[in-house]
């Protein structure tokens, strides 16, 4: 490599990584931690054997889930941010942002939290039940704690997945990674070697992530008894 | 003392507790047997409400409990505080430790302090020979070691009385008698007890009441001298093929 293409890594990585920092991280944090939380309720009142007017309010979870599933994630943006003005909602960029992806996390998210929670063994229930417990005692103590482990490996992919997704906010003018690798390739005509620096980092970003699943993995499973026997 | 009127139980066609009438006494060991699918377990499952018959009525010293009409959450969380219950796939919280699945509904459901809980933990796991096992995972331990940690954990709740539905089904027979010891002891303290059994050996040891069940019916309910006495046709032909002498 020349040494003029190792000055253009080194100018164009600090912008990018800052962007990263200030953009890609926090969008998704929020957003995932927002959406986890959302994806519980969703799964909750899905799960919920409660009748009468409540099955309305089941009905419009389900509603809910179907609609973010079935449409891209970029459309929605869209709609968020360039539609919802005609009718007078008006939201900033970073608001649109988190909306967006707070709920499509939400959507695909509270699928894996019910299946997980499903999986849980009806005698788990039953013992708790025996015991005197409620059944919010029994889903936050007995149910949810095992449930998250079985969710664990499916929610880092939700996880990861939206790391990358939030390349997408570029689209409704947030200047986050993607963006300013754009940016710098506009000013340099150098496509190839900034987009790739951009993928790098993304590839960084994810490496830690996997990592960390793989730790939070063990530590879910300190109960569970490995080996062939 | 613990009563059932008239109930009835109905799975799709088939009645699975056809018009029971029954008395428990308190401080007794009532033992049910019958074959397969005669609806033993649906009969003690329904006595902590976690079957639900179509009719009929059930009384628990002053509370009664009426199957046709709706019940309510309270009425179920004290009837279930009552009462206690081992299942025969032990069913332990396996994201606990041993001692935290014996003190978490004392602490959790009957408000106890953490070092009130484990100090009645720790006693009830030496009373079933286990006290060594307090920080290991159930996973850890043998079917039979399960097993005794959940009669643990349901005599923490101190019930006045204890459910056990086929406790040693899933055991090998040198696990069964660890089982079957530590009831028998519970029984010799005259606890009040319901027990689905088809250990007949068992049944004629630690029974004050039997009774026999069939295709939703009670066919018998006396004394185990009377039941193994085999006082009809239908109880010689049971207690016959339960055994391997002819």
């Amino acid at each position: 490599m020349t040494s003029q293409t190792w000055h253009l890594i080194l100018t164009s990585l600090p912008p990018i990584i800052k962007a990263s920092v200030t953009y890609t991280i926090p969008l998704t944090l929020i957003s995932f931690t927002l959406g986890l939380l959302l994806a519980l309720l969703t799964a909750m009142v899905r799960l919920s054997p409660m009748r009468g007017p409540f099955q309305i309010v089941r009905g419009l979870f389900w509603v809910y889930v179907w609609i973010f599933r079935s449409t891209p994630l970029l459309v929605q943006l869209f709609i968020v941010f360039f539609g919802l003005p005609n009718i007078g909602v008006q939201f900033s960029p970073w608001i649109a942002a988190i909306i967006t992806f707070t709920l499509n996390v939400g959507a695909y998210s509270s699928e894996t939290i019910r299946a997980a929670i499903l999986s849980i063994p009806n005698g788990q229930w039953e013992a708790a039940y025996t015991l005197g417990m409620t059944r919010p005692q029994v889903l936050f103590r007995i149910v949810l704690p095992q449930a998250a482990r079985v969710s664990l490996p499916p929610l880092s992919n939700s996880f990861i997945g939206l790391v990358k997704d939030t390349s997408l906010a570029s689209s409704i003018t947030i200047v986050e990674m993607f963006m300013v690798g754009q940016q710098i390739a506009a000013k340099t005509y150098e496509p190839l070697l900034l987009y790739s620096l951009v993928a790098f980092v993304y590839l960084i970003i994810c490496t830690v992530l996997t990592i960390l699943q793989s730790y939070l993995e063990k530590w879910t499973s300190r109960y569970i008894q490995t080996g062939n026997n | 003392m613990l009563q059932l009127a008239h109930i009835n139980k109905i799975y799709g066609k088939r009645k699975a507790l056809n018009d029971i009438n029954i008395q428990f006494p308190d401080h007794e060991t009532t033992v049910i047997v019958g074959p397969s699918g005669s609806g033993k377990s649906t009969l003690l499952r329904s006595l902590n409400l976690l079957e639900r018959p179509e009719s009929g009525l059930y009384s628990f010293d002053q509370q009664t409990i009426d199957f046709s009409q709706p019940i309510a959450e309270k009425e179920v969380l004290q009837l279930r505080r009552k009462t206690g219950m081992v299942f025969q796939s032990f069913n332990l919280f396996p994201h606990l430790t041993v001692l935290k699945n014996v003190t978490e509904a004392p602490i959790h459901v009957l408000h106890q302090d953490k070092a009130t809980a484990e100090k009645t933990a720790r006693q009830l796991l030496q009373q079933v020979g286990l006290d060594q096992k307090a920080n290991q995972y159930p996973m850890e331990l043998s079917g039979g070691q399960q097993q005794r940690v959940a009669i643990a954990r349901a005599l923490a709740m101190q019930p006045e009385y204890m459910f056990f539905d086929e406790p040693t089904s899933a055991l090998d027979p040198e696990l069964e008698a660890e089982v079957l010891r530590v009831l028998l002891n519970l029984a010799k303290q005259h606890n009040s007890m319901i027990v689905v059994t088809h250990n007949m050996e068992f049944a004629k040891g630690v029974a004050d009441q039997i009774v026999f069940l069939e295709e939703g019916r009670i066919l018998f309910c006396g004394s185990p001298q009377e039941f193994f006495s085999e006082p009809t046709q239908r109880i010689h032909d049971f207690l016959s093929a339960m055994s391997f002498t002819s």
